[in-house]
């Protein structure tokens, strides 16, 4: 199998002076890696580009996107964020609020927590750190139930924050604020050599001002990965959300979407289409725009 | 602010000692010249609005008499303000606000959730004994014959609907609501009909026509006594005396239908039972220990849904961590030649289904899985109808290729970085000692890629075995199992069973659902258990 060119001998190569070029070769070295490369991106980029294809749809059912680029129109987008039935618009601002919200408290409340498990020697550190790692091994929605009647519960004296609210649903995913995104910024914040504090500390910074000022800055890489990936998980969270919002006017695109398409048959698969493409956007943006970042700190997960 | 014990801050991996005196008084100098006038305002305002919050929730708890409640609110409360005002406490002010939320929101929780498993709550079961006493009691109301006809008027407190009743033999004013029995109240008059009384907006003709529906139910209780019945109003005008045909005994605890009847008596069931077993519903909520966990597993119909559920969620599992790792490793391996071009392209298009939200990919491919109307058969197929979602084996395997499309770009990146960390000396070496790529990549990189990936395929595992949205959106969890009394078909998971059970359908079973919960909780435990004590992670937590 030459799927094992050593890097060594790929440097080498590039030293040699340039020889004739041989189609057999240069297959058996890099070109069967583009058909595979070929065939995977058709794989990976098909759906997105039938969903862009529908959603340019003017007027269209599901059969209707089957032929794909075949009528150009921006209706359906038109048609999405004006209907009155649908409050699209809605559930866009919902979605961004509470998981914008979310993913800068969360990556606060973690990153205190870091600072601390990583900082300071106490009694019940460990205990701490192995706590948060096993109860983080339950995930929230298997509580649903719970979540739900927690939640009447406090409907029934403070509705502001009860069922149906959007401060509700947030206070629900903060609860898992300190899990595994603590973790990944532990060991961040290990990396940040101590001294720099010591340094800071003798000309007199408490460790209040140690925090915000200089070890939140060092941090920030990891900050911008957790926060990226929490936003991407509320985006995405769709049990909880199912449950506590109960109002269309309230529901995130998650819930709102599901529900639209619930059977595609009927449903306008191109306004549906158009609204998957105005989400994904600004997800896919900012993971593109931070893809640097977050490939470092799954790898830095991955070698930990 | 306080860096006054400065030994609790990591100085080295020693254990800290008890400062002195002396340091103590130092730190404080230290202390009182570092914080600054505005940090200590900013912290005596930011706990000002906590504890206004606290006092707020504790006026309203007691006056709901929610005691247990607004005790914890209260200590919980007194813990904060003394963890933000002692000098010491140092971790603690870094801790307690995630604290807060994982104690009432995780931990929590789970431990309500362990308390629901064994109750019957549920449709039908979801109140107290008083609660399904009254709500029987207003559901067979049938109106008294004879009854004389009592003037009343609609009237609305703060959006809670009464009614203001006069009597017609003795002139007296009574308002009452659904809730509150009939109590005698002065009035103003205007003729024989009380009209306005004090506390109570009278309803105007338009918005009893407005509300008509609202005011149509509404049945005020006569008095304490439920078997008094309740007066209800027909057109907001007038209303007419409504007896139950249930009769209630409280000192025996039974029901007695006074038309055929029947005794339903307390059998200790949570709803009123006659002898040939006929339940009166709604019930109430009681604990009914470990009765939801034998029905799981031993009533037939529950049972079986049981086990391929289960079976199905471990090979769900298991099959998408393999084959997302073992295709995202092999891309890893094809991409990983510097000699290839245009690689960060690839990557970029490759890691696209990562970037797009899962729950909005499960639609999309749902929709060109359709069996009639997808782009899958009509195109892929020229107009097949392969029931890609609705046959239950190959239900299953469009789920496993979906999930391989939304999962192997993060496998891809993960072994990328992997593969990468490996240093080449160690494939020089092989290579001059005469190992072929093969061996090397089989006996050398496969077992160090293993040590480094390994934790993740668990936390990837574990993911997928609660992995809802790809179930839930793609195929619902269907094809529908008909023969389950429960909500379940062929494809669904553990997790999207309790979903089911919980939330959809007629009946919401919250008592089975939670058990259902709890058993996942502890195959959970069991794999996490066994999972760490192979890989060992907790050892890195020093």
């Amino acid at each position: 199998m030459s799927t094992l060119e050593t890097t060594g001998a790929a440097a080498a190569a590039a030293a040699l002076p340039k020889r004739p070029f041989n189609f057999s070769r240069w297959f058996r070295a890099t070109g069967w890696r583009h058909i595979v490369g070929l065939v995977m991106v058709v794989f990976a980029c098909f759906p997105i580009l039938f969903v862009l294809s529908s959603s340019l749809n003017p007027q269209g059912t599901l059969t209707g996107s089957n032929a794909l680029f075949s009528k150009i129109g921006l209706d359906s987008y038109i048609r999405i964020l004006s209907s009155p039935d649908i409050p699209f618009a809605n559930w866009f601002a919902n979605t961004l609020i509470v998981a914008g919200i979310t993913a800068v408290a969360s990556t606060f409340l973690g990153a205190l927590a870091a600072y601390s498990f990583s900082r300071m020697r106490f009694t019940g550190r460990r205990f701490g750190l192995i706590s948060i790692v096993v109860v983080q091994m339950f995930p929230q929605l298997l509580a649903v139930v719970a979540i739900f009647l927690l939640m009447s519960a406090i409907g029934d004296w403070f509705p502001a924050i009860g069922l149906n609210t959007h401060a509700g649903l947030i206070m629900v995913y903060l609860g898992g604020a300190l899990g595994v995104n603590t973790f990944l910024m532990y060991g961040f914040f290990n990396t940040i050599p101590v001294s720099i504090d010591e340094a800071a500390k003798i000309d007199g910074a408490g460790h209040a001002r140690i925090f915000f000022t200089i070890i939140l800055r060092l941090v920030a890489p990891i900050l911008a990965v957790v926060a990226l990936l929490s936003f991407i998980s509320s985006v995405n969270e769709f049990v909880v959300a199912s449950v506590l919002l109960i109002d269309p006017q309230n529901q995130t695109l998650a819930v709102g979407l599901t529900k639209l398409v619930s059977n595609p048959r009927y449903a306008d698969w191109s306004a549906f289409s158009a609204g998957a493409v105005i989400s994904a956007l600004p997800v896919v943006a900012l993971f593109l725009w931070l893809q640097k970042y977050i490939v470092g700190g799954l790898t830095a997960g991955a070698v930990k | 602010m306080t860096s006054a014990i400065d030994d609790e801050v990591r100085t080295d991996g020693a254990p800290p000692k008890k400062p002195t005196k002396r340091q103590r008084q130092a730190a404080a100098i230290a202390e009182a010249a570092s914080g600054s006038m505005k940090v200590l305002l900013l912290k005596i305002v930011l706990l000002g609005i906590v504890d206004a919050v606290a006092l707020y929730a504790l006026f309203v708890l007691v006056g709901a008499e929610q005691w247990i409640v607004a005790g914890v609110v209260l200590v919980v409360a007194a813990i904060v303000n003394w963890i933000y005002f002692s000098k010491r406490k140092l971790p603690a002010k870094y801790l307690t606000p995630g604290i807060i939320f994982l104690v009432v929101f995780q931990v929590f929780v789970l431990l309500y959730t362990g308390y629901v498993a064994f109750t019957n709550y549920g449709t039908g079961h979801n109140g107290t004994k008083e609660q399904a006493v009254s709500s029987l009691m207003a559901s067979s109301l049938q109106r008294v014959e004879d009854s004389p006809t009592y003037p009343v008027t609609v009237v609305d407190r703060g959006g809670e609907l009464g009614l203001l009743v006069t009597d017609p033999d003795s002139g007296d004013a009574f308002v009452g609501t659904s809730d509150e029995p009939l109590t005698e109240v002065e009035a103003s008059f205007d003729g024989d009909r009380a009209v306005a009384t004090d506390g109570w907006t009278s309803l105007q003709f338009a918005d009893v026509l407005n509300r008509t529906d609202e005011i149509t139910e509404l049945a005020v209780p006569y008095s304490d006594d439920p078997n008094d019945g309740a007066l209800r109003t027909p057109d907001g005008s007038s209303a007419y005396r409504y007896i139950s045909t249930l009769e209630y005994d409280e000192t025996a605890g039974t029901m007695t239908n006074l038309e055929t009847g029947v005794v339903y008596s307390d059998t200790g069931v949570g709803a009123f039972t006659s002898e040939n077993g006929d339940q009166l519903l709604p019930g109430w909520q009681i604990v009914v220990g470990f009765d939801n966990f034998v029905r799981a597993v031993t009533d037939p119909r529950l049972a079986n849904p049981l086990v391929y559920v289960t079976l199905w969620t471990f090979a769900f599992a298991l099959i998408s961590v393999a084959s997302t790792f073992f295709l995202g490793l092999f891309l890893a391996i094809v991409f990983n030649d510097m000699r290839m071009r245009g690689r960060k392209i690839y990557r970029v298009l490759m890691i696209l289904p990562y970037a797009v939200p899962s729950f909005l990919s499960a639609l999309i491919w749902a929709g060109m899985m359709n069996e009639s109307f997808g782009f899958i058969n009509q195109v892929l197929f020229g107009g097949a109808s392969i029931p890609w979602l609705t046959d239950p084996w190959l239900a299953k395997l469009s789920i496993l290729i979906v999930n391989l499309w939304l999962g192997f770009p993060y496998m891809f990146l993960v072994c990328m970085g992997a593969l990468q960390s490996i240093p080449d000396e160690l494939q020089e070496a092989a290579t001059v000692d005469g190992a072929r790529p093969w061996a090397i990549f089989r006996l050398i990189k496969l077992p160090l890629l293993f040590v480094t990936v390994a934790p993740l395929l668990i936390a990837s595992f574990a993911f997928n075995f609660n992995n809802f949205n790809v179930i839930y959106m793609l195929t619902d969890g269907g094809p529908r199992d008909s023969n389950a009394p429960i909500p379940v078909g062929f494809t669904d998971i553990l997790i999207t069973m309790v979903y089911k059970v919980a939330f959809t359908g007629q009946l919401r079973d919250y008592g089975l659902a939670s058990a259902y919960s709890i058993i996942i909780f502890v195959i959970v435990a069991v794999i996490s258990i066994i999972a760490f004590r192979r890989t060992k992670s907790l050892e890195e937590l020093n």
